[in-house]
């Protein structure tokens, strides 16, 4: 048995300390968000925040990851309105959608750190996640536009402490 | 066994298809069912050719209106489009349409193919007529009933105006909401198949909702992590199974299997050899354990010995050689397009040009890998999972039971990818041996290994062409033989196989196909091979644009080539071509205005490049002559001294006759011009030792986000009837790029992928 805090829970898994978190969190737990493309870290379909960094869920093992703070897709935003999400959808990104998650997931640990990433930044950073239906250039536009969103709301709160 | 698997996730997926059921027996209380009077039920199941529309959608008492989606959506949003048809006719709020995605039921036939299959790019077009009409008959019902329900005699039912869900009557000021009338209970009406053949349908300048691009349906799922695929399915006790494949790709069987390591393994249950009447499979394991992890672990500990079969020693090496001897041949294959006499035209001609023109084995690797579940459940074979032929998958599911296909019930989810990759069946023959043997849900879930490695790819393919000019640079006569494994001829289906115009009996045309193009040439031979040995020791299957994606290959490069031979520009030497003469009166011209669409967009020839950078042009009626999306493309390309091919910008133009979504249709063509590139420079797999050599995305590498060049897609709608857009942009991107690297640099490649090896040695020779 290990213990996992994922999107704010304690959550028990019957599973060796060698089990790829992919499988406990997507066929134990059933958190199915989280998809399985490759199980070689190649491909970034199964991405998910461990400590608020992106990490290759089928890479990751969750004797290691025991106590962290875990971030699946299901929790990136309590109504699936992250800015990120939000602008998925403005852009209409998604064809077949299932690499989706884990290149929302992969766009939020950038964001999180770079709200005005320049678009080598961007194609630096999700380089690693591949979408077989090449929605690529709307992920780019719909990052752009969540970090459009994110610095304007960091604005007004910025101006509402100034006054 | 599984206690992990919670009950409640087994019953969502179930309820999708036992909503659906309940509602059509609950509904004529509470909803309004668009039933066409005609054949009950029952009858339709017992007659699964019949080509009568059915139940396309319902209208509850809420007013929701969901759309049943008989076609896979794989990212195309197919069902989404569907629900646009509809809702155009039946005058709906785009707020109030919902879809879901049908069961095998033959009631959810395409109308025009008979069968539940997705491909061709075909569905838009296919759907368009049957869809409009049910819209349509809906509006006519909910309109005599609104004017029932308010107390208008049925003579005012002219003067009723269906708006956003609201049939509204100005004189009287009266309106009602379509939920309003569901309730009210008066729309019984139903339609026989002629009352629905005679139901006058909107002209494209009364649309209101075809042409507009609203919000996918689909999407808002895909951004949260609810969508269900097929790998998502969880049922009540069920347990995994892995999948051990042998090192060659087909025609191994299994002599042994030692699991005693796998059972050291917690939660084993079973290795499980697969014996496969349909001949999906061959030589294949199934580890079942509790646990998916398990199942990988018990997998990785079976030792399995095989005997590897005939092909074990076949390479991509063999298979060419094989098919140049079969070409070299005479009496080789039979004729798809047999107009005047090449040979003679040949011996005559001022010119000569022959080449040979090659493409390496291609992967469709869609993102979800593939899958199934299987549960028996008393005399019901269940299946789950995302599927683009339901029709033959569910009889390869019952072959694989050992069953009646009308005992298999196939429950259709999102497709995480498909690309012609889930037309076939092959893991149905896993899941459901595995369930069988060990009387539990099975979900069966591939490896990316066994994925790639067990692939229906697109064949390596090898074609060679020879053209002639006369003096005055016309071309005179061409001759093409196309040497390849017969995808569309493995499925066992005749229907799917079209008749040689020799006589030799019936050709995969699905191999063909493109090269009956729309070019004026008056001697024009177009044969068909089939690659034995390719046939058997590589299966292949149906990749996006099929063989458009090689025969324009040929085709396109084939006419630049002729082009310099003449010392005419390759655009107006095709513009030349598409004169519209005989036969190819009108699509010549279609295709003829989209290439110089392309070309104005591009600037084609209107400035000087600097050095190394060239521009290429093609174009296609891709991907059946009957069924054309009429695609030209400009390539603008910079190549380097070492050979390196930069991509600087693909100029796409298409006439798709109408728009449905055009937002849609530029995801669509972006999304195909960028399969095409991928195709063309970056995705090649090569067979040895009757294996596949590539296993992951390390090895086999689709086009990343970095590679990705300026992509500018313009659409034609010229109010020609809806066409496909899936698949066309695919064919015409790799011509396009070899023909702007010879423009470039010299260097004319005739081999797909176009490597920097390949560039470097073309220069210099």
């Amino acid at each position: 048995m290990v213990t996992l805090n994922i999107n704010g829970h304690n959550m028990s898994v019957d599973a060796a300390n060698d089990t790829p978190l992919l499988w406990a969190i997507r066929e134990q737990l059933q958190m199915t968000g989280t998809k399985f493309g490759c199980g070689a870290g190649l491909c970034g379909a199964c991405t998910v925040h461990v400590n608020g960094e992106a990490l290759r869920s089928c890479q990751t093992m969750v004797g290691d990851v025991a106590g962290k703070k875990i971030t699946t897709i299901e929790g990136l935003s309590q109504k699936g309105d992250h800015p990120l999400q939000k602008a998925w959808i403005a852009e209409q990104v998604p064809q077949c959608g299932y690499c989706q998650s884990g290149q929302i997931m992969q766009a939020a640990s950038l964001l999180a750190h770079n709200n005005n990433p320049t678009k080598e930044e961007i194609v630096a950073h999700m380089d690693g996640n591949l979408c077989r239906c090449m929605t690529y250039s709307r992920i780019q536009k719909a990052i752009m536009r969540a970090a459009s969103e994110m610095r304007t709301a960091a604005n007004s709160s910025n101006d509402r402490r100034a006054t | 066994m599984n206690s992990h698997v919670k009950p409640v996730s087994g019953e969502d997926i179930a309820r999708v298809d036992l909503s659906r059921r309940s509602f059509l027996i609950g509904s004529a209380a509470c909803g309004l069912v668009l039933g066409y009077a005609g054949a009950p039920e029952t009858a339709l199941a017992a007659a699964p050719a019949n080509f009568e529309p059915s139940v396309w959608y319902a209208i509850a008492s809420d007013g929701l209106v969901t759309v049943t989606c008989g076609k896979a959506d794989m990212g195309q949003h197919i069902a989404s489009t569907m629900a646009q048809i509809v809702c155009e006719e039946l005058g709906a709020a785009w707020k109030d349409m919902r879809v879901q995605l049908a069961s095998n039921d033959p009631k959810f036939n395409d109308p025009v193919l008979g069968a539940q299959i997705t491909g061709g790019s075909w569905s838009t077009m296919m759907n368009f007529d049957a869809m409009s009409r049910a819209g349509a008959a809906g509006r006519i019902a909910l309109v005599e009933a609104a004017a029932a329900a308010m107390g208008l005699p049925p003579y005012f039912k002219d003067e009723l105006v269906v708006r956003e869900s609201v049939v509204s009557h100005s004189k009287t000021k009266k309106a009602m909401t379509f939920a309003e009338i569901v309730r009210s209970g008066k729309a019984t009406k139903t339609f026989t198949p002629d009352e629905l053949k005679a139901i006058k349908l909107k002209t494209p300048e009364q649309y209101t909702m075809i042409g507009v691009s609203v919000p996918q349906l689909d999407i808002p799922s895909k951004v949260n992590g609810t969508a269900k695929y097929g790998i998502d399915t969880m049922l009540p006790g069920m347990v995994y199974g892995k999948v051990v494949t042998p090192p060659v790709r087909f025609g191994a069987s299994v002599k042994s299997v030692d699991d005693s390591a796998a059972k050291k393994v917690p939660g084993f249950i079973k290795a499980v050899t697969l014996d496969d009447k349909t001949g999906s499979t061959s030589g294949w394991v199934v580890a079942v354990a509790n646990t998916y992890a398990n199942a990988r672990k018990a997998a990785d500990a079976l030792k399995i010995t095989y005997d590897n079969g005939p092909y074990a020693n076949v390479s991509s090496e063999t298979l060419l050689e094989e098919a140049k001897r079969l070409q070299s041949q005479d009496d080789s294959g039979q004729f798809f397009v047999k107009d005047g006499d090449p040979a003679a035209a040949l011996s005559g001609a001022a010119k000569v040009v022959e080449a040979e023109y090659t493409t390496n084995i291609n992967i469709h690797a869609p993102m979800e890998p593939m899958n199934a579940t299987a549960e028996f459940k008393g005399e019901i074979l269940h299946i789950y999972t995302g599927n683009q032929f339901a029709t033959r998958s569910g009889a390869i599911a019952a072959g694989a039971a050992g069953i009646d296909p009308k005992y298999v019930v196939m429950h259709q989810a999102w497709l995480g990818g498909g690309f012609g990759r889930r037309l076939d069946a092959d893991m149905m023959v896993p899941a459901v041996q595995a369930a069988k043997a060990v009387g539990k849900p099975v979900k069966v879930i591939y490896s990316r290994e066994n994925d790639m490695t067990m692939d229906y790819s697109r064949p390596l393919t090898y074609q060679k062409v020879k053209a002639g000019l006369d003096a005055d640079g016309k071309l005179i006569a061409l001759s093409h033989d196309v040497v390849s494994a017969w995808p569309t001829a493995r499925w066992g289906i005749p229907d799917f196989l079209s008749p040689s115009v020799d006589k030799k009996g019936p050709l995969d045309s699905f191999t063909v196909n493109g090269a009956d193009f729309f070019y004026s040439v008056p001697n024009h031979h177009v044969r068909a091979i089939k690659n034995e040995l390719a046939h058997n020791a590589t299966p292949s299957g149906q990749l996006r644009s099929v063989a458009p994606g090689w025969t324009f290959w040929a085709v396109e490069s084939m006419i630049d080539e002729l082009a310099h031979a003449a010392g005419q520009d390759p655009a107006q030497f095709r513009i030349a071509l598409l004169d519209g003469k005989g036969g190819n009166d009108g699509g010549a011209q279609r295709l003829r205005n989209t290439l110089l669409a392309a070309m104005g967009l591009a600037g084609y020839g209107t400035r000087q490049l600097p050095k190394g950078e060239g521009m290429g042009v093609a174009c296609v009626s891709s991907q059946e002559r009957k069924t054309a999306s009429w695609t030209a493309c400009v390539a603008h390309v910079a190549v380097a001294p070492s050979g390196e091919v930069k991509v600087k910008k693909l100029t796409v133009a298409t006439d798709v006759g109408t728009q449905v979504h055009p937002d849609n249709i530029r995801a669509q063509v972006e999304g195909a011009a960028l399969w095409g590139l991928s195709l063309a420079l970056y995705e090649k797999a090569t067979l040895k030792e009757g294996g596949i050599e590539q296993t992951n995305f390390d090895s086999y590498r689709p086009l990343r986000m970095s590679q990705m060049p300026e992509v500018a897609v313009h659409v034609i709608a010229n109010g020609e009837p809806a066409t496909g857009v899936g698949e066309p942009a695919v064919t015409v991107v790799a011509p396009a790029i070899g023909n702007a690297v010879f423009n470039a640099c010299g260097a004319r490649l005739r081999g797909l992928p176009i490597t920097t090896e390949a560039v470097k040695a073309a220069m210099k020779a």
